[in-house]
């Protein structure tokens, strides 16, 4: 009996010292050594997995940064500066100091709500409608109203307006990770800076018709005339296909634009008041004093 | 009676325009002749502004592979060449042209006799389509000239004609087989000859014993035609539905009915073969059905491709009524609402369907109840609740494994659907993901 124990002591004994060894080899050659700053980098940042930083998820961007070394060209748009900071003092770099950004809706339509040239009752996805016809604005850019934005939004910050069937996003809970974006199939969404005291002005369309039949498709198109081009002082309005665009790092919100265009299509938000035609003023007090007296219009421009 | 297999529905027939004879719509004062009237990549202009154009001179011509010509369906002169709106508010290339007088192409013969007589070869005939710019006219427009032309190592044996015209609503295939049986056996011997097959069978539903007995009346004086009455059952006129219908074969997931011996084409298509094979006429007609329930009138006509959806309106009941809901260019079951009734019609147009608020709208979804109903009805025999539970939760991968190309889009689930599910247009959402998916892949 004390034998049969012994036995079966000394087997497994040896057995188990065995793979002890093996596993001890096999543990060595296939060793992972795995960076304890990665998980650092990990519990600081926001956990939403939006894939705003174009990474697979947090976890995948806490890799990168580590593996980078410094911060340069990573960021996290829901995290924003005061996590760029924090992830800037586990690594032992300067965080970029990148502008808040915030998702811009660069449509309003004008024949929407009650006023739609059709009644689409088909399945409410806009990567669906985008396949079938123009929405029921009637045109083939603008937005197809069925919220594929509203969906992708993991932070409820886009929301569909009730009368214009358009999204429209809470600033205050946009992270700018850029879900929205990509999901509009008809690419109407941008990532903008905020701007200062969160003041923006941008081209409200993204119709590429000739000005007539950009007209015919919405009363609030641009046309392409390219006035907002020539009173921009800063240069920041390029127009291409009869569409404008305003370069947000460029435009320093003079409004000068949003005045001028004759269908309305460029946009001012968060000013305290509308934007007015500048009423023509003595030239002297319009223009400071070492400039020669000129016309109105034109010194204005100058400033 | 035969019929296909698996699955398929009975939707309410509706065929009210089916004794209203062919009628002959008269040319507008300027037509819009769109470049991409068939499957495939749109056709190259090769008139300029200002250029003076017969009935059935080449406007269009195919430079793509998968391409047709497109010929002028009036005589006048070419205003410009730029995009236009199709019927659903998209820009396509176009050939706009104001009609002066109706002088056609020397080359057509107009006269009325019926030409029997075929002596092209094969090769001839399908470049003979090429030139006519013929496509199939069933529905999908497919080039004829590609489908005729049998690939490498494959043999056709069976030529099927679709004349199920299974469609609700839909009666132009049966006022051309009441009026033109005799063209369209002529038409179907010339398809046999170009596919060297034996025998051609034409399948017609048994809702339409009259179009059945003219066809086997004019069948009678051609050797090979075969009439098959067929169960009246949704999708019959479906490519791999008629192939099992009247064959009893089956297509395989991803295959051609080419794999299995079969080549299919509609009975329109066999008309518009006679007249471009026979008289030289190129494909510049429609028949087209006028029909609703609300209508005052029910019509059929031949009408001009490039008229557009107003102009038709116009001339056969004046307006809409004002309770319209949609206008819908095909049949209940797979045709699309029309959105821009400025638009011109293009060669695949079988029907202006108006129908009336009360019916058009769709019934509000609610949740799955797992009944089956679409699976019993899927005639591909698929599974379109889980599709649509795939398609909704991103699952592309999964859907591409569960056959969702298989899909014919018939529409037999949304159909059946007691939750009134968007089915159908869910799985066409899913199988443009996976297309886009396998072209990433590539």
């Amino acid at each position: 009996m004390t034998q049969q124990i012994l036995i079966a002591v000394i087997v497994l004994g040896v057995i188990g010292a065995f793979f002890a060894v093996v596993l001890y080899f096999v543990a060595q050659k296939f060793k992972v050594v795995e960076d304890p700053l990665i998980d650092e980098v990990a519990d600081v940042l926001p956990g939403a997995n939006c894939g705003g930083c174009g990474k697979a998820g947090c976890r995948a961007f806490a890799e990168a940064c580590v593996a980078q070394g410094n911060m340069d060209g990573l960021r996290c748009a829901p995290g924003g500066e005061p996590v760029a900071q924090k992830i800037a003092a586990l690594l032992g770099c300067s965080a970029e100091a990148g502008e808040p950004q915030v998702a811009v809706v660069r449509c309003n339509p004008s024949f929407c709500g009650e006023k739609r040239r059709s009644n689409y009752d088909g399945l409410r996805s806009c990567a669906f409608a985008n396949t079938v016809y123009t929405g029921e604005s009637g045109c083939s850019f603008g937005c197809l109203g069925c919220g594929d934005c509203v969906a992708a939004c993991q932070f409820d910050a886009i929301h569909m307006n009730p009368d214009m069937h358009t999204p429209e996003v809470d600033e205050a809970k946009c992270t700018a990770c850029g879900a929205c974006v990509k999901a509009c199939p008809r690419r109407i969404i941008e990532l903008r800076n905020r701007g200062r005291n969160n003041r923006r002005v941008f081209v409200s369309c993204v119709n590429k018709e000739k000005g007539a039949a950009a007209r015919k498709t919405c009363e609030n198109a641009c046309i392409g005339c390219t006035k907002c081009e020539k009173v921009c002082p800063v240069s920041a309005i390029t127009i291409a296909d009869s569409l404008s665009y305003i370069d947000f790092t460029k435009c320093i919100a003079c409004r000068k634009c949003v005045v001028e265009c004759p269908t309305h299509a460029i946009h001012d938000v968060n000013f305290p008041a509308p934007a007015k035609k500048p009423e023509p003023k003595p030239a002297a007090e319009a223009a400071p004093a070492p400039v020669a007296p000129a016309p109105a219009p034109q010194a204005a421009a100058a400033q | 009676m035969k019929t296909f297999k698996m699955g398929g529905v009975h939707p309410e027939e509706n065929k009210i325009s089916n004794d209203a004879a062919i009628e002959v719509m008269p040319v507008p004062a300027q037509m819009v002749v769109l470049m991409n009237q068939h499957l495939g990549a749109p056709a190259t202009p090769v008139v300029q502004k200002g250029d003076k154009v017969k009935v059935g001179q080449l406007i269009g011509e195919a430079q793509a592979f998968m391409c047709a010509n497109v010929h002028s369906p009036v005589s006048g002169t070419v205003l410009k060449v730029e995009p236009c709106k199709d019927a659903f508010g998209l820009d396509k290339p176009a050939v706009h042209i104001a009609v002066e007088g109706d002088e056609w192409m020397e080359t057509i013969d107009r006269t009325p006799d019926i030409k029997r007589q075929c002596d092209l070869e094969p090769a001839a005939i399908v470049a003979k389509l090429k030139e006519m710019g013929i496509v199939g006219l069933g529905g999908a427009t497919f080039p004829a000239h590609i489908k005729y032309s049998i690939p490498d190592g494959k043999k056709a044996e069976y030529l099927i004609i679709n004349a199920a015209e299974c469609e609700p609503y839909l009666t132009s295939d049966y006022r051309v087989m009441m009026e033109h049986a005799e063209e369209i056996c002529i038409g179907i011997s010339i398809l046999r000859k170009a596919l060297g097959v034996p025998a051609a069978y034409v399948g017609i539903e048994s809702n339409k014993p009259q179009a059945i007995a003219k066809m086997q009346e004019a069948a009678r004086q051609f050797e090979g035609i075969v009439i098959e009455p067929l169960k009246v059952k949704y999708p019959q006129g479906a490519e791999k539905q008629l192939i099992n219908a009247v064959t009893g074969r089956k297509v395989p997931s991803g295959k051609l009915p080419i794999d299995v011996g079969c080549v299919v084409s509609n009975v329109g298509t066999c008309f518009a073969v006679y007249e471009a094979i026979q008289k030289n006429k190129p494909l510049i007609e429609n028949i087209l059905t006028v029909t609703g329930k609300k209508l005052p009138s029910q019509h059929n006509y031949v009408v001009r491709i490039g008229t557009t959806f107003n102009d038709i309106v116009k001339h056969s009941i004046g307006e809409l009524p004002a309770t319209t809901g949609k206008v819908i260019s095909g049949g209940t079951m797979m045709g699309k609402a029309i959105v821009n009734l400025d638009a011109p019609t293009v060669k695949g147009n079988a029907s202006v369907l108006v129908m009336d608020e009360g019916e058009a709208r769709r019934a509000p979804e609610t949740a799955c109840i797992r009944c089956g109903k679409c699976m019993n009805a899927c005639p591909m025999g698929l599974e379109p609740y889980l599709f649509s539970a795939l398609v909704r939760n991103g699952r592309t991968e999964e859907a591409k494994d569960a056959n969702i190309l298989d899909c014919i889009e018939c529409g037999c689930c949304f159909f059946s659907c007691p939750a009134n599910k968007p089915l159908t247009d869910e799985i066409r959402l899913g199988k443009n993901r996976v297309r886009a998916m396998m072209a990433a892949k590539k």
